[in-house]
C-alpha cells in the first residue's frame, strides 16, 4: 500500500515554570552549588541521596540532611554509545548508579570514560568531576550558559573513575 | 464483592507509525468492534473509563478530544487515568463494585511515533534530580538488565530465549507488529544497542489502542457464553528513586499477587507486561510462575508496545484465551514507570 499523503505541522512544548524546591530538595541544589553533597537519614536511619522529603516505606517526614562523600561505588550501569539530545555528554558514555561514600542508597549520574565502554564496571570507584564556582556577581544569563554551578544535579559534569581526576 | 467479568476485548493492528489517522481516528474503529464482539449497543454502557498520556499527544487534556469515539452526548458517565488502560479498567472495575454500573467500556491507546519517544518519556521523570539528565526509558532499563545480570538473576542466553518465544508466539498473533522464527543463538550475536540492551531486548515503538468491555454479574452471564471473570485485583507502587528499589526483584508485583490470589489454583496461562527482556523474568519470578505455565501466548510488548495500552492489551488477550475456552485460570500483568515501578496484577478465570 503507498504511504497516503498526510499533512502533519509541528508542535513544539515548553515547561517555562519556576517552581519553588522545598527544605530538603532545595538543600541539596544549594549544597550542589557549593560544591558538596548531601542525604537525608531515613526513619531507619538510612542515608538517601539525593534526599527525599518523606520516607519511601514509611511515609515519615524526614529533616536531618547529613552530608556525604564526593566518591562512591558504581552499582549498575548502562552504556550509552549513542548518546541523545540533552543527555550530559555528547559522546559514548555510561548511565550509573553510584552509592556515594557515607550513603546507603545509589544516586544516578553518568561516568565519562572517555568513550570507552570497557573501562566501566560494577563495582567501580568514581568521582564527580565538578563544574567551577558560581562567580561573585554571575547574572541570570550567565547562569544559563551552564558553564559554573547553579543549584542542578548538572553541576555535576559527570564522575570519572578515581584517580582521574 | 459484586462479579466482574472481561466480555469483549478488542485492538488495533499495532504499527509503527500511525501517519493517517489522529488518535480518535485510530480508536474509533477498535470501539466499534468490541461493542459489536459484546454483541450489546453503545446506549447500554453505564459508564466509560479510558488511558492515555497527555505527554505522547503533547497537549493537556488529550484525552477529551478521544470522547468524541464515544459518543458524548447526551451527557455520559465517564472518567480518565493519564495511565495504562489497566489501571482505568481498575477504576471500572471499583465503580462497578458500587452497584450503579453494570457494563463499563474501558479504553486506552497511544501515538509514539509523532516524537522522539525516548526523549519524550525523560520528561515524565523527576525533574530535579533525573530530567536533567535526559535519562531515557531505555538506559533506565538497561541499569535494570546489569543489576539483573550481577545478581545472577537473568543470563543474557535468557534473555534471547525469552526475545526467540515472543517473535514465535507472534506468529500466530495477528495485531503483533514484530514475528517470526529467530533463534536466541543468532540474537545473542548481534551487537548492544545500549548495552547490556540489544536492539531485540526493547520494545518495538507502536502505535495503536485496545479496548474491552466489562460486565457485572448476571448482565455478564446474559451477554457473554463463558465470562472471563476478575477473581482479583490489585495494583501496587515502589519508590521512585531508582537508587532506592532493589532492582533485580519486583516487590510490588510480589505484593499486588499476593492480594490478587495468584497462588491460590494453578495458572494455565500468563500474560506479562514486560516491554523489555529481562524484565520477563523478573515478572516470572515475582509471580511464582514455573515451566508449565504458558507465557505471553500473544507475544507480550516485545511483539507491540503500544504505550498505555499495552498492559491492558494483556488482560484482553488473557480474557479471550478464557472466553474461548482455551484455558481455565490465567493471570493477566500490567507495569507502569522506569524499571517496573508499579504493577497490577489480575487473575481470571472461567466457570
Amino acid at each position: 500500500m503507498a504511504e497516503p499523503d498526510v499533512l502533519v505541522a509541528p508542535s513544539t512544548i515548553e515547561y517555562p515554570f519556576r517552581r519553588t524546591t522545598g527544605p530538603v530538595i532545595g538543600a541539596f541544589l544549594t549544597a550542589l552549588r557549593e560544591g558538596f553533597l548531601v542525604g537525608i537519614k531515613s526513619s531507619d536511619g538510612k542515608v538517601i541521596v539525593p534526599p527525599v522529603e518523606y520516607d519511601p516505606y514509611t511515609a515519615d517526614a524526614l529533616t536531618e540532611i547529613v552530608e556525604v562523600g564526593d566518591a562512591g561505588e558504581v552499582t549498575a550501569w548502562s552504556w550509552v554509545a549513542e548518546p541523545l539530545d540533552g543527555q550530559p555528554l555528547d559522546r559514548p558514555f555510561a548511565f550509573a548508579l553510584i552509592k556515594l561514600d557515607g550513603a546507603d542508597t545509589a544516586m544516578l549520574h553518568v561516568v565519562d570514560t572517555g568513550g570507552d565502554p570497557a573501562a566501566i564496571a560494577t563495582g567501580m570507584r568514581v568521582r564527580a568531576r565538578w563544574k567551577p564556582p558560581r562567580p561573585v556577581g554571575a547574572s541570570e544569563e550567565d547562569d544559563a550558559t551552564g558553564a559554573h554551578r547553579v543549584g542542578s544535579i548538572l553541576d555535576i559534569e559527570c564522575f570519572v573513575p578515581e584517580g582521574e581526576n | 464483592m459484586r462479579d466482574v467479568a472481561i466480555i469483549s476485548f478488542a485492538q488495533t493492528q499495532h504499527r509503527r507509525a500511525v501517519r493517517e489517522l489522529n488518535e480518535v481516528e485510530m480508536l474509533m474503529p477498535v470501539l466499534v468492534d468490541v461493542v459489536a464482539k459484546a454483541g450489546i449497543t453503545k446506549d447500554r454502557i453505564d459508564f466509560v473509563c479510558s488511558g492515555s498520556a497527555d505527554y505522547l499527544a503533547g497537549m493537556a487534556f488529550s484525552f477529551v478530544m478521544t470522547l468524541d469515539g464515544v459518543g458524548p452526548w447526551p451527557p455520559i458517565s465517564e472518567s480518565h487515568v493519564d495511565m495504562d488502560g489497566a489501571w482505568a479498567l481498575y477504576e471500572a472495575w471499583v465503580k462497578m463494585q458500587m452497584g450503579d454500573v453494570d457494563v463499563a467500556l474501558v479504553y486506552s491507546y497511544g501515538k509514539s511515533s509523532p516524537g522522539n519517544l525516548r526523549r519524550v518519556l525523560t520528561r515524565q521523570l523527576d525533574p530535579y534530580y533525573l530530567a536533567p539528565m535526559w535519562p531515557d526509558p531505555v538506559s533506565l532499563a538497561a541499569l535494570q538488565a546489569r543489576a539483573a545480570l550481577d545478581a545472577g538473576v537473568v543470563t543474557e542466553t535468557e534473555m534471547a530465549e525469552v526475545v526467540a518465544a515472543s517473535r514465535r508466539a507472534a506468529l500466530s498473533n495477528p495485531s503483533a507488529q514484530l514475528r517470526g522464527e529467530v533463534e536466541a543463538s543468532s540474537l545473542l550475536s548481534e551487537e548492544y544497542f545500549v548495552a547490556p540492551l540489544r536492539r531485540h531486548d526493547c520494545p518495538p515503538i507502536s502505535d495503536g489502542a485496545a479496548a474491552v468491555i466489562l460486565a457485572a454479574d448476571d448482565v455478564a452471564r446474559q451477554l457473554c457464553e463463558r465470562p472471563a471473570w476478575i477473581r482479583g485485583i490489585d495494583h501496587r507502587i515502589e519508590p521512585h528513586s531508582l537508587g532506592v528499589r532493589d532492582l533485580t526483584r519486583s516487590v510490588s508485583t510480589e505484593q499486588a499477587a499476593t492480594h490478587a490470589g495468584v497462588d491460590k489454583d494453578k495458572i494455565d496461562l500468563a500474560e506479562l507486561h514486560a516491554p523489555f527482556s529481562h524484565q520477563e523474568v523478573i515478572l516470572r519470578r515475582a509471580l511464582g510462575l514455573g515451566d508449565e505455565v504458558a507465557v505471553n501466548p500473544s507475544g507480550g510488548a516485545l511483539a507491540a508496545n503500544p504505550i498505555m495500552a499495552a498492559g491492558l492489551i494483556r488482560l484482553g488477550e488473557a480474557a479471550t484465551r478464557i472466553t474461548c475456552g482455551a484455558a481455565d485460570r490465567a493471570v493477566a500483568h500490567a507495569t507502569s514507570g522506569p524499571c517496573l515501578q508499579q504493577n497490577l496484577v489480575c487473575v481470571l478465570e472461567g466457570e
